[in-house]
């Protein structure tokens, strides 16, 4: 990839972070740093690029550690994350039950 | 029409990296963050479906559905099972297989440069490089705070020299990295590299104590989002590189938050001990005497009261006091008495992990506010409950030039007209520092187990009738 638009892409994506982050009441401090766990385990696409292209049975196992690792991330994370979100309600709803 | 396949793979990466952003955005309120998880879920089982189709993917079919299936059973069962007491470990946990996801995807691209089949640019072997690094450090790094927090480890564990000793290991692992860069990869210097940058990364985090924990987790969880960032420069998948970097950025700002609101500064947690400040400045010895009361003349206090504010930390959620604590907010409530919690920003063991606790017990988040909220508050408050918490509500922060916590933000539970301080016993608390609040003249000590206090301010008021 081109080196300068790859700058581009890493500075406009630094203030994105920056800025979502910057909204976050100190509530959902936890929860956010758990989503974001969840969303960095997106590692999971380049695991299966990897192992896709390995060949020798040292990259495949790498490359098969990379996957596993990767997928481990992204469910977890997620699962992790739901868990805490679910138990978030404000006292409006929490008697409705599953409404939403 | 086969070439669909050609415009389907970045479309669905793009669609993933757009919904991501937009998931962690709706992280900003309470209301919006879950639809917001589900769609950024949603994104990611979309993305990894059209990596099979990937133009580099070639084979190892099989394999790939075997580590994805596998892992993702083992990671969604841990994940259901673990109690919400644990979660900043699991956090750790699943933060440190993406960081080791990031370091075994260099390697393999490090071990492709060896033989051959790939080549690469300057800029693009540093980048893979760095990626290996920082990816290898917070993989061992995380799984040492995962120890920790379960309580396999010793708290910390220092010696002689230790600081030095760290700076050699990450000098050699640098020094290797510019040794691959100069002359190549080959797989003997491949392994020592990931070798040295794992150590690294236990090393660094062996000597961090507990309390600590939650900033280091939230510093290896940045880091890993700048590895999985360079991974996908490496790879030239943008959407890695974008969601890796906003998770970097948002990681490195909500490190630096959590460091503030616990006083330090982030070299001071990495590099000094915490326990050393306390050693050597226990404060000012307090004035006074703690005068106790009990669980009835609390309750009927409480009972009688307009307004009560609850403190509530982490000894509260190790007694699970949580759900009696609701009960009593009930109750309270039903009787007219208006009832807030004040949550500190540290509270709990990680920022924000207090509210999930209190959230699991089913108090509504609009009855939790933060410190900046709810201190103008205390003044006008007939009864504050503090129930598990120390340091966050020590006046010493304020008015003790001497003290390890001075300049800390603190809830101002001293300055409600009377404060009930629930403790298990006479004491000083986790940090050691003598708490100035136990000896003011408005406190009041209830000594007990906060689920057994609880119980007794419940019956004491039921009483009442």
């Amino acid at each position: 990839m081109e080196g300068w638009i790859a700058l581009y892409i890493f500075m406009l994506a630094a203030f994105t972070g920056i800025e979502v982050i910057r909204r976050v009441p100190a509530i959902l401090h936890t929860p956010l740093m758990s989503g974001s766990n969840f969303i960095h385990g997106i590692v999971v696409v380049g695991g299966m690029v990897v192992l896709g292209m390995a060949e020798t049975n040292t990259e495949i196992v790498v490359g098969f550690v990379a996957v596993f690792l990767g997928a481990g991330n992204a469910v977890g994370g997620y699962v992790v994350t739901d868990r805490m979100l679910e138990m978030f309600k404000s006292s409006g709803n929490r008697n409705e039950g599953d409404k939403s | 029409m086969m070439p669909s396949l050609q415009f389907l793979v970045p479309a669905s990466y793009f669609i993933a990296a757009v919904l991501f952003i937009a998931g962690l955005k709706g992280m900003s309120s309470p209301v919006t963050a879950r639809k917001g998880m589900i769609w950024a879920g949603i994104a990611m089982a979309l993305a990894v479906l059209v990596t099979f189709f990937h133009p580099k993917v070639e084979g190892n079919y099989g394999l790939m559905v075997i580590a994805l299936v596998s892992a993702s059973v083992l990671a969604w069962w841990w994940a259901k099972v673990v109690a919400m007491t644990d979660m900043p470990q699991m956090i750790a946990l699943y933060n440190g297989m993406g960081g080791g996801s990031a370091a075994a995807i260099a390697a393999v691209e490090l071990l492709k440069l060896h033989s051959g089949q790939v080549e690469m640019v300057p800029t693009t072997l540093l980048v893979a490089s760095f990626g290996a690094i920082i990816g290898s450090v917070a993989f061992s790094g995380s799984l040492i705070a995962y120890a920790k927090l379960q309580g396999w480890m010793r708290k910390s564990w220092r010696f002689p020299g230790q600081q030095l000793l760290n700076l050699l290991v990450i000098a050699a692992t640098i020094g290797l990295g510019v040794w691959i860069m100069v002359d190549g990869p080959t797989p003997l210097l491949l392994a020592l590299f990931f070798a040295s940058a794992l150590l690294a990364g236990i090393l660094v985090t062996v000597p961090i104590g507990g309390a600590d924990m939650p900033v280091v987790i939230s510093l290896y969880n940045a880091l890993t989002g700048l590895a999985v960032g360079f991974k996908g420069y490496v790879l030239e998948i943008p959407a890695l590189m974008i969601a890796g970097i906003v998770v970097g950025a948002a990681g490195t700002v909500l490190t630096q938050l959590m460091a503030k609101a616990m006083n330090r500064s982030l070299g001071n947690v990495l590099f000094a001990g915490f326990g050393k400040a306390d050693e050597d400045a226990a404060g000012l010895s307090a004035e006074g005497e703690m005068r106790s009361i009990d669980a009835t003349d609390a309750a009927i206090q409480m009972a009688y009261a307009e307004k009560v504010i609850i403190v509530p930390g982490y000894g509260l959620a190790v007694a699970q006091a949580q759900h009696k604590i609701w009960e009593l907010t009930e109750l309270l409530t039903s009787r007219g008495v208006k009832v807030s919690f004040a949550i500190h920003p540290v509270a709990g063991r990680m920022p924000g992990h207090m509210n999930v606790l209190l959230a699991e017990a089913g108090v509504p988040y609009d009855l939790i506010f933060d410190l900046e909220d709810i201190n103008a508050q205390f003044p006008n408050t007939d009864v504050a409950l503090v129930l598990g918490a120390n340091d966050v509500v020590n006046p010493a922060a304020r008015k003790d030039r001497s003290s390890p916590i001075f300049g800390m933000p603190i809830l101002d539970a001293d300055r409600a007209r009377n404060c009930i301080v629930v403790k298990r016993g006479q004491g000083t608390g986790f940090s050691g520092i003598e708490n100035l609040l136990f000896f003011e003249d408005n406190t009041r000590m209830l000594y007990g187990d906060a689920q057994k206090v609880a119980q007794s301010l419940i019956a004491g008021i039921k009483a009442l009738g």
